[in-house]
């Protein structure tokens, strides 16, 4: 009996005891929930070294529960699988996940919903556990739609205030518009292979023909941006913010929000068949990794910032995942990576949120690093980590990507390498721009702020994130250690380097020295006004409000949606309907007296058509 | 002597409907108690059936077989199918649930006016509940129209007679639009005899029996112009078109569903409109093999405008009540969707699809229903904040809606996925126009709850108490099931397949 099933298993019966257990679990329940959270690590831990035990081409682990939908040739399992790519993210989510319950305890003490919010985030480890492990695409639809509805609720958690329970809708209803993708990926499937079964699927793919993978490459592509907030699906991350901040580091940052890389990079061999959604893929990636960096440039919110910064990067790993087997080890690199620094950069925020009253207007903080000096240390480490100075994570795990983006090869090499490069330049600009808005120059704190170091509860998670951030990216790439790992699932290519591999670190290193010196003649050398300057270009003035993304879904969707309810909403009951209430009322007599008429009227037949049907009866009974 | 299990089935919610009739005036606790008594034996008894029936066996289980009308060879021929079994107990399951919900119905004098009217009411239900139970197990097409229409009449007074300040008007409506539709399918029934008896028909002499024309139909036609048959399905669809109800015949049922109680609205939509989709399954696809496949394109084509429109509809709602209403207009396009897509999956999807959509919608439409007796208002625009003052209310709606929504690992989630995923063979378009569901069930389901239970507690809210025993009695039934058939449906699905291939077998055949 495998111990698989345990996964999920743990964190789901955390859940339920919470949610279920009511008032009664108060006190003691957000303990279950790290318990369980805990647990599941230790059970993935275990799996982890039990795949090591064994010899690469037998590590991935098999468990069918039970048959979950059987109709006919349709015959699905509900079946877990942990092979050498579903184990890093298992690893990552239970990890980082029970970091962040740890940090929660104290985040969220005062706060009276603290039972609620344990749960949901049981609910959504034991989601995102599913979704990696399953072994077909119905199973990853549970656990991608599960992950979904836990965003839903954590978003939405402060539900008196209006701002959360409206981007709660708005991020589920913007994934639903990528969970198309995914239903029409699985009917796709099922018409061509019989099947939703990985293994099924992917063997059967090179001969179904170059268009049957493009269009189901494309589905699933259409996914990956919904769920990882790639444009042009990308309006809700920003919104998401106002979930508590320990959310916004598991589920916005470090796990969820991955979700469509995974979904890219499991499904290589669709991608892999199909040139076209390859290049959409890459092309996703690009636009993305600079829509977001150019937001997060202009953000004042810190949380929005890093969150424009997390569609950033996912950018680059969605475009590393589309450029096939070359990419696919450094985009879960990067994925890692970032999963340890950008949910420490966040749980750093939260404790800057915490010492300053809920605030999170960088212009009103500066120069806290003496007042809070782990979270500023743990914080910069992590500062360090994502803008890719080495030998921090980012670097080893950003820089790859670039090298390879560079290794396209022809014009498409040359655009990818260049966007990849500035997108590297941007990232250290904003990131230093927000390191030095909060942490340097002079206090610019609201009169009633006295801020100070968090509880260990917090400061722990967030010391143990920073030594992620020091040491993944390395212990990850150095020697092609994951590239080994992987090799078994995702395949291997070893292309030849266009450019030399110290050519392309010096440049990223030019550039991001550029992008860090940039901001730190504008914030430092200038003084932060307290407000956002006006006089600025128009760049600036679309970053602030994120590219026009809003403005484009309203005026393309919403209104012309409004004004098609509204006409139909006048039409049914105008049209079909005016007719039939007009021969009710011309059988039952004219306009004023017509109610009792009718009524009068129908009851009457009504009862005659009664007595009819008893008269028949008898009659029948008697003859 | 063996038990005549069908027969009792359906006697006795009747018998108790008499029994409640005839108890005392003053003694309205006790007439529903009975009430739910008898209901609840009904269940008791339908659970048996299931337990006995055996998913390797005939189709037909339990066949109860007696001459009733000789002269048109009309006969009482009652038995039970996987599908049949999984809707009887959908059935017989919601009845006591109902009565529970709607212990109060009929006891405020605005309601009806009569000392007896709890009775009335809670006998009314019943009799509801025995024709439908008939309508499922009915393999005679006469026996089958008798109590398809009859049905009719309770639901009549029971809308007309208990709810809301317009419900007379409604009730006219639901009257007249279902009388119409089963007038011609009356004409279709005495075609369909006339068929059978005339001389060089396949059979000898005329006959209602299902069995026996379904066979002779699959077999190679029964020996008319298919002119003639396609005119037969059509009278036969149009009325169970009005009843299910497939776009655009579907205006009476946002006035009644908005009028009755909720009980009587959730025994429409959950029920008694099965039967209309049922009936497709059933009498058109079996009877009329080659006209389904004729038609099919069009009927597909309304579904699928009646899925996206439902859903539109919806989203426009300022009324809570006609909200869920036009949400279930979507819901019955998929289960039409599923049934004329022809495919294993897609029809079992459609059966399923029938149960499920009839479990989320009487557990939404209650709790709804629920918070609606206690502010007055079904006016979305007069909540807001609910989950504040009224935390389990809340969540119990919330995880109906997500139901509604077809959230993974809820019920629906299944039977839509399966009708998706049946159809997309054939008809790509239609599934692929299907999956905008996704996107406006989510719109209208979360929008509804924003409106009303999240946000500041409105003026006027802050008094809401949480749900009662009572409802939590009716409630948790409901989301037990709505949980247990997401995450482990292979029990129904094991019923419903063996059931839906024949129908798939059947329906192949030419004319």
């Amino acid at each position: 009996m495998s111990i698989l099933w345990l996964l999920p298993a743990l964190p789901a019966f955390g859940a339920a005891v919470l949610l279920l257990g009511g008032r009664r679990c108060n006190s003691w329940g957000h303990l279950v929930a790290t318990a369980a959270a805990v647990a599941s690590f230790v059970v993935a831990a275990l799996v982890f070294v039990s795949m090591l035990g064994r010899d690469e081409s037998s590590r991935a682990l098999g468990q069918s529960l039970f048959r979950w939908v059987p109709v006919d040739q349709l015959q699905v399992d509900f079946g877990l699988r942990a092979d050498q790519l579903s184990i890093c993210f298992v690893l990552l989510i239970t990890g980082v996940g029970s970091l962040i319950h740890v940090y929660s305890i104290g985040y969220m003490s005062h706060d009276p919903g603290r039972r609620r919010f344990f749960a949901y985030l049981n609910l959504f480890l034991a989601a995102m556990l599913l979704l990696v492990l399953a072994d077909n695409f119905l199973g990853l639809y549970l656990g991608w739609e599960g992950v979904g509805l836990a965003s839903y609720l954590l978003i939405g958690f402060w539900q008196h205030k209006p701002s959360a329970a409206s981007a709660a809708r708005k991020a589920f209803v913007v994934n639903r518009v990528g969970d198309i993708g995914l239903a029409i990926a699985l009917m796709i499937m099922f018409v061509n292979f019989g099947s939703v079964q990985y293994d099924v699927v992917f063997a059967g793919i090179g001969a179904a023909g170059e268009s049957v993978a493009t269009a189901m490459a494309l589905m699933l592509l259409l996914a990956a941006c919904g769920k990882s907030a790639q444009v042009p699906l990308q309006s809700w991350l920003g919104d998401a913010m106002e979930g508590p901040t320990p959310v916004s580091a598991l589920i916005h940052a470090a796990t969820m929000v991955t979700a469509g890389v995974y979904l890219i990079v499991r499904s290589g061999p669709v991608f892999e068949a199909s040139p076209v959604a390859r290049a959409a893929t890459v092309t996703v990636g690009a636009i993305t990794l600079l829509f977001g960096a150019v937001i997060g440039c202009a953000k004042d919110d810190i949380k929005k910032a890093l969150a424009a910064s997390t569609m950033s990067q996912i950018g680059y790993m969605v475009l590393a995942a589309g450029l096939g087997p070359s990419g696919y080890p450094f985009a879960i690199a990067l994925l890692l990576s970032h999963g340890f620094f950008k949910a420490g950069l966040f749980l750093g925020a939260g404790s800057v949120m915490h010492a300053m009253n809920d605030e999170t207007d960088m212009r009103r903080f500066g120069g806290l690093r003496a007042a809070m000096p782990i979270t500023f240390a743990t914080f910069g480490l992590g500062f360090l980590a994502i803008i890719g100075v080495p030998p921090f994570s980012g670097f080893f795990a950003k820089d790859p990507i670039i090298e390879v983006a560079f290794a396209a090869g022809g014009a498409e090499g040359v655009v990818l390498g260049c966007v990849t490069l500035l997108g590297a330049g941007l990232t250290a600009f904003y990131m230093t721009r927000v390191m030095l808005m909060t942490f340097f120059g002079p206090k610019r704190w609201a009169a009633q702020a006295h801020p100070h170091e968090a509880p260990p509860t917090m400061t722990a998670p967030m010391i143990v994130l920073a030594i992620g951030s020091v040491a993944v990216g390395a212990f990850l790439t150095v020697g092609g250690r994951l590239e080994t790992w992987l090799e078994p699932v995702v395949g291997s290519a070893h292309e030849e380097h266009t450019i030399p591999a110290w050519v392309v670190t010096v440049a990223v290193l030019v550039v991001v020295l550029a992008g860090a010196s940039v901001a730190y003649r504008k914030y430092i050398a200038h003084e932060v006004p307290e407000t956002p300057p006006e006089n600025v270009s128009g760049l600036t003035r679309a970053a602030r409000v994120d590219l026009y993304g809003d403005a484009v879904n309203e005026a393309v969707f919403m209104r012309p949606g409004q004004k098609l309810t509204r006409t139909l909403v006048l039409a049914d009951t105008a049209g079909i309907d005016a007719v039939v209430d007009g021969v009710g009322r011309s059988i039952g007599g004219v306009s004023t007296r017509s109610r009792r008429l009718q009524t009068g009227f129908v009851r009457s037949y009504a009862l005659a058509m009664f007595a009819g049907a008893v008269l028949v009866v008898l009659m029948v009974v008697v003859l | 002597m063996t038990i005549p299990g069908l027969t009792v089935l359906w006697v006795l919610p009747v018998l108790g409907a008499v029994v409640v009739a005839l108890l005392p005036a003053d003694r309205p606790r006790m007439a529903r108690s009975v009430a739910v008594g008898f209901a609840t034996g009904t269940l008791a008894v339908s659970v048996a059936l299931a337990v006995a029936f055996d998913t390797g066996g005939d189709r037909y289980q339990f066949v109860e077989d007696h001459s009733w009308i000789a002269a048109f060879g009309a006969r009482y021929t009652l038995g039970l199918d996987g599908l049949g079994l999984v809707l009887v107990l959908l059935t017989t399951v919601l009845t006591p649930l109902l009565l529970i919900a709607g212990w109060h119905d009929g006891s405020r004098v605005a309601d009806h006016g009569s000392r007896r009217s709890p009775h009335t009411y809670t006998a009314l239900i019943l009799v509801v509940e025995s024709m439908v139970i008939v309508s499922f197990l009915s393999l005679d097409v006469l026996l089958f129209y008798i109590f398809f229409e009859a049905m009719l009449i309770p639901m009549y007074f029971l809308i007309g007679g208990f709810g809301g300040v317009e419900r007379t008007r409604a009730a006219v409506k639901f009257l007249l639009y279902n009388l119409f539709g089963g007038l011609v399918m009356l004409a279709a029934v005495i075609g369909l005899y006339v068929v059978t008896a005339r001389a060089g028909s396949p059979f000898d002499g005329g006959t209602f029996d299902l069995r026996t024309i379904a066979d002779a139909a699959a077999a190679g036609g029964l020996g008319v112009d298919s002119a003639v048959l396609n005119a037969l399905f059509l009278g036969f669809m149009f009325a169970f078109a009005i009843k299910a109800p497939l776009w655009p015949f579907h205006t009476w049922l946002p006035d009644a569903a908005v009028q009755s109680t909720p009980a009587t609205a959730v025994l429409m939509m959950s029920v008694v409109d099965k039967v209309g989709t049922f009936a497709m399954l059933r009498f058109c696809l079996e009877l009329f093999p080659g006209s389904s496949q004729t038609f099919a394109p069009w009927i597909i084509t309304l579904a699928v405008i009646g899925i996206v429109y439902g859903a539109i509809l919806a989203i426009g709602q300022t009324d809570m009540m006609r909200l869920i209403a036009y949400t279930s207009i979507s819901h019955f396009g998929f289960i039409i969707l599923g049934i004329f897509a022809m495919t294993g999956q897609s029809q079992a999807g459609a059966t399923l699809y029938m149960v499920n959509h009839g479990i989320s919608t009487a557990a939404l439409f209650l709790i709804a229903g629920f918070l609606v007796s206690r502010r007055g208002s079904r006016a979305i625009a007069d909540y807001g904040g609910v989950q504040k003052v009224a935390p389990v209310l809340a969540g119990t709606f919330l995880i109906s809606g997500l139901a509604t929504l077809s959230l993974p690992g809820l019920a629906p989630f299944i039977s839509e996925f399966l009708v998706l995923i049946g159809t997309f063979g054939r008809y790509g378009v239609a599934a692929i126009v299907a999956t905008g569901a996704l996107v406006l069930s989510a719109i209208y389901i979360l929008w509804l709850y924003q409106r009303v239970m999240t946000g500041p507690v409105r003026v006027g809210n802050d008094k809401i108490s949480d749900l009662v025993p009572r409802e939590l009695v009716v409630v948790v039934p409901l989301l037990a099931l709505l949980i247990v058939f997401g995450v482990y449906p292979k029990p129904a699905l094991d019923v419903i397949t063996p059931a839906v291939q024949s129908t798939i077998v059947d329906s192949s055949g030419g004319q």
